[in-house]
């Protein structure tokens, strides 16, 4: 196995007039598992591309595995690379698609029945070798395309959005899946999405991007805790977080909503300042009924959405603020009652009204 | 039943709608083809006659010189025009491809040729590939005094003269066929042959023709059928000379219909050009709606 580590620096893309990435920099230490997070259209295929050598950089330079691969073909960056379409090739066998890059690069043949068996049995395909993708299903066609990256024995794999063609039971089956494939063979993994749950269950780090530019660079209990900005925060999670806008007052306790929180025991990112502000808090968070403590309150149910192992309850806050809270699936709560409530500081979130960063 | 009866008064008015087309399939073509079979089975000369001769003139038709010479230039005409016209088609859509920049002109370009008539087709060819004021007097003209291009006017070379006028005309149809084909593959097959370091020719000849199954079925049944059909190129260009080296089927036909005034003979040789027509069709058909079949099932 070769060295996998790729870092990216200064990375601008044009297509044509358009500039989808600027000055961008990243780098993925070997092994790690790093998740390109964000909506569709904000640059993650993009970027990937760019690292598998599809797209031509305007600026700056991609290194793998301690080379500088700016300028080199794909088969030459030790990349692998698996869409979101499956992309086989038709016209061939399942073995087919796994060895015919090999053979057209001159691989001897025993070499390459050898790689084509081991990567098919990693992946549970080995009775579909001598079928065609037409007669696979969609689960089945992307473990082939998961295989013919394999057997390139190369440092680091590019995934983009291979999960979002297939059925959620599929998904959460291929997911683990790949999980246990970057345990076994230990290379780099680049994986695009834009499904917060596939991103937080299978990250070492998650880059969260948006407009082109990646937001927060975290591992997941970091990204979901501690959200560096607005946008990190209201796009990790579901169900999402809870935002009510208001003040900060003398840096101790936060007003809005006709609730005064006190902010004792929240870790201020800067010095703590008076001001318009925004509170995050997700709905998990929200401490009930008897163990509400500081700043406790009565909120009125509106509707409580049962989702099995918990319920997510929709509230309003004595000064008319919407917010969610989840309790245990078997609650007795109906609309109309009265809850009480309160927001513990230390998992709180504060953003700044104007620029959205934490505070 | 609810709704039985609206579906009744839509099929009614699909069904009217159809009519006046149904109307010229049965009476038209079905009526002209069985009234010409029948024609085929008996004496009739200058005017049909209901006189039964069972196969008579099927086998005057395979003793007639002539009709085997047409039947034996259609067979190389066509075989090398419905090649010829894939390969060259093909290869312009793959060099159309690569998006250049002049795409759109070059397309038109392409096309421009099977605008044109037949009959204009086989003039121009006619003029340009006469000795006597064409290619060969130009090339002359320039210097070159012992350039020959005379194969129009030569027997064992004019079918191929057929040919590649069949092909100029034709190539450009192919071409938007398959680059409409080509535009339809997935742009992430061909990341992914990138990854794989296959070169561009290579993943061309191994996976993305291979995936123009559909493409290659249509075209086939356009050229042969403009194959079969083959007249008045023929005529235009050659008139089916010299002496018999460029007769066609049609010709044999049109002939014998109008100036031989040998109705039976005539009609036999249609019938007979029917029958190749459908069984070289129907196989064609029948692969491309499995193709068909199968593009959807993905
Ligand atoms: N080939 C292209 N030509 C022009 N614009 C493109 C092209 N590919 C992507 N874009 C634009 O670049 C942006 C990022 O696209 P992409 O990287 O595919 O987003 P994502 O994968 O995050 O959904 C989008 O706004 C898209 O419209
Ligand atoms: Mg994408």
């Amino acid at each position: 196995m070769e060295r996998g580590d790729v870092s990216l620096n200064g990375i601008k893309i044009m297509f044509g007039s358009v500039k989808v990435l600027e000055n961008l920099d990243l780098d993925v230490a070997k092994s790690e598992f790093l998740v390109l997070l964000g909506p569709s259209g904000c640059g993650k295929s993009t970027l990937l591309n760019a690292v598998a050598g599809l797209i031509d950089v305007k600026d700056g330079q991609i290194w793998i595995g301690g080379r500088n691969v700016t300028w080199e073909e794909p088969k030459d960056r030790g990349i692998a690379m698996v869409f979101q379409s499956y992309a086989l090739y038709p016209r061939m066998t399942v073995r087919g698609n796994m060895s015919f890059g090999l053979k057209v690069s001159g691989t001897p043949a025993a070499e390459i029945a050898r790689r084509v068996e081991e990567a098919a049995q990693m992946l549970r395909i080995s009775d579909l070798l001598d079928r065609r993708p037409s007669e696979l299903s969609g689960g089945q066609r992307q473990r082939v395309a998961i295989g013919r990256a394999l057997v390139r024995k190369v440092g680091v794999f590019l995934f983009d959005e291979p999960l979002s063609n297939l059925d959620a039971q599929l998904r959460a089956e291929l997911r683990v899946e790949i999980k246990r494939l970057h345990q076994q063979l230990g290379a780099t993994m680049i994986y695009v999405t834009h499904d917060q749950i596939e991103a937080l269950t299978l990250a070492d780090r998650i880059a969260v991007m948006h407009g082109g530019v990646i937001q927060q660079l975290d591992t997941p209990a970091k990204i979901y805790r501690e959200p560096k900005n607005r946008f990190v925060a209201s796009f990790v999670g579901s169900p999402a977080m809870n935002f009510i806008d208001g003040r900060i007052e003398a840096g101790a306790t936060f007003d809005g909503g006709g609730l005064r929180v006190p902010l004792a025991g929240y870790a201020f990112a800067g010095n703590p300042a008076s001001g318009p502000a925004t509170l995050g808090i997700r709905p998990e968070h929200v401490v009930t009924g008897s163990d509400a403590r500081e700043g406790a309150f009565d909120a009125t149910v509106e509707l409580v959405e049962p989702m099995g192992a918990d319920s997510l309850v929709w509230c309003r806050s004595p000064g008319g603020a919407a917010f969610s809270m989840r309790l245990p699936g078997d609650t007795a709560v109906r609309s109309g009652d009265r809850q009480r409530a309160s927001f513990p500081a230390a998992s709180l979130s504060l953003f700044d009204s104007t620029n959205g960063k934490r505070l | 039943m609810p709704g039985f009866p609206r579906r009744l008064t839509s099929r009614a008015a699909a069904g009217l709608a159809l009519l006046p087309a149904l109307t010229i399939l049965l009476v038209a073509h079905l009526g002209s083809t069985s009234w010409t079979i029948w024609i085929s089975l008996t004496s009739s000369r200058m005017l049909p006659n209901s006189n039964f001769v069972g196969l008579r003139q099927y086998e005057t038709l395979l003793n007639n010189d002539r009709w085997l010479v047409s039947a034996q230039n259609l067979a190389v005409f066509g075989t090398l025009m419905v090649v010829g016209s894939l390969l060259v088609g093909l290869l312009l859509a793959i060099a159309i491809d690569q998006r250049l920049r002049v795409e759109n002109t070059l397309r038109s370009i392409f096309l421009y040729p099977f605008s044109m008539s037949f009959v204009v087709t086989g003039l121009a060819w006619q003029w340009m590939l006469n000795p006597t004021h064409g290619i060969q007097k130009l090339v002359r003209g320039w210097g070159f005094e012992t350039f020959q291009f005379d194969w129009i006017v030569r027997q064992e070379t004019v079918i191929y003269t057929l040919v590649f006028a069949g092909i100029w005309h034709a190539a450009g149809l192919v071409m938007a066929i398959m680059l409409a084909g080509l535009r339809g593959i997935d742009e992430e097959i061909w990341k992914a042959s990138r990854v794989d370091g296959i070169p561009a020719w290579r993943t061309y000849v191994s996976i993305v023709i291979p995936m123009l199954g559909a493409s290659f079925a249509t075209a086939g049944i356009l050229l042969s059928a403009s194959v079969v059909r083959l007249y008045d190129l023929a005529v235009a260009m050659t008139n089916g000379g010299p002496g018999l080296a460029s007769e066609v089927p049609a010709k044999f036909v049109m002939d014998h219909l109008f100036e031989r005034g040998n109705l039976g003979l005539a009609a036999a040789a249609a019938t007979s050009m029917l029958v190749t027509v459908v069984s070289i069709a129907a196989p064609l058909l029948y692969a491309r709606s499995r193709a068909r079949t199968a593009e959807t099932r993905r």
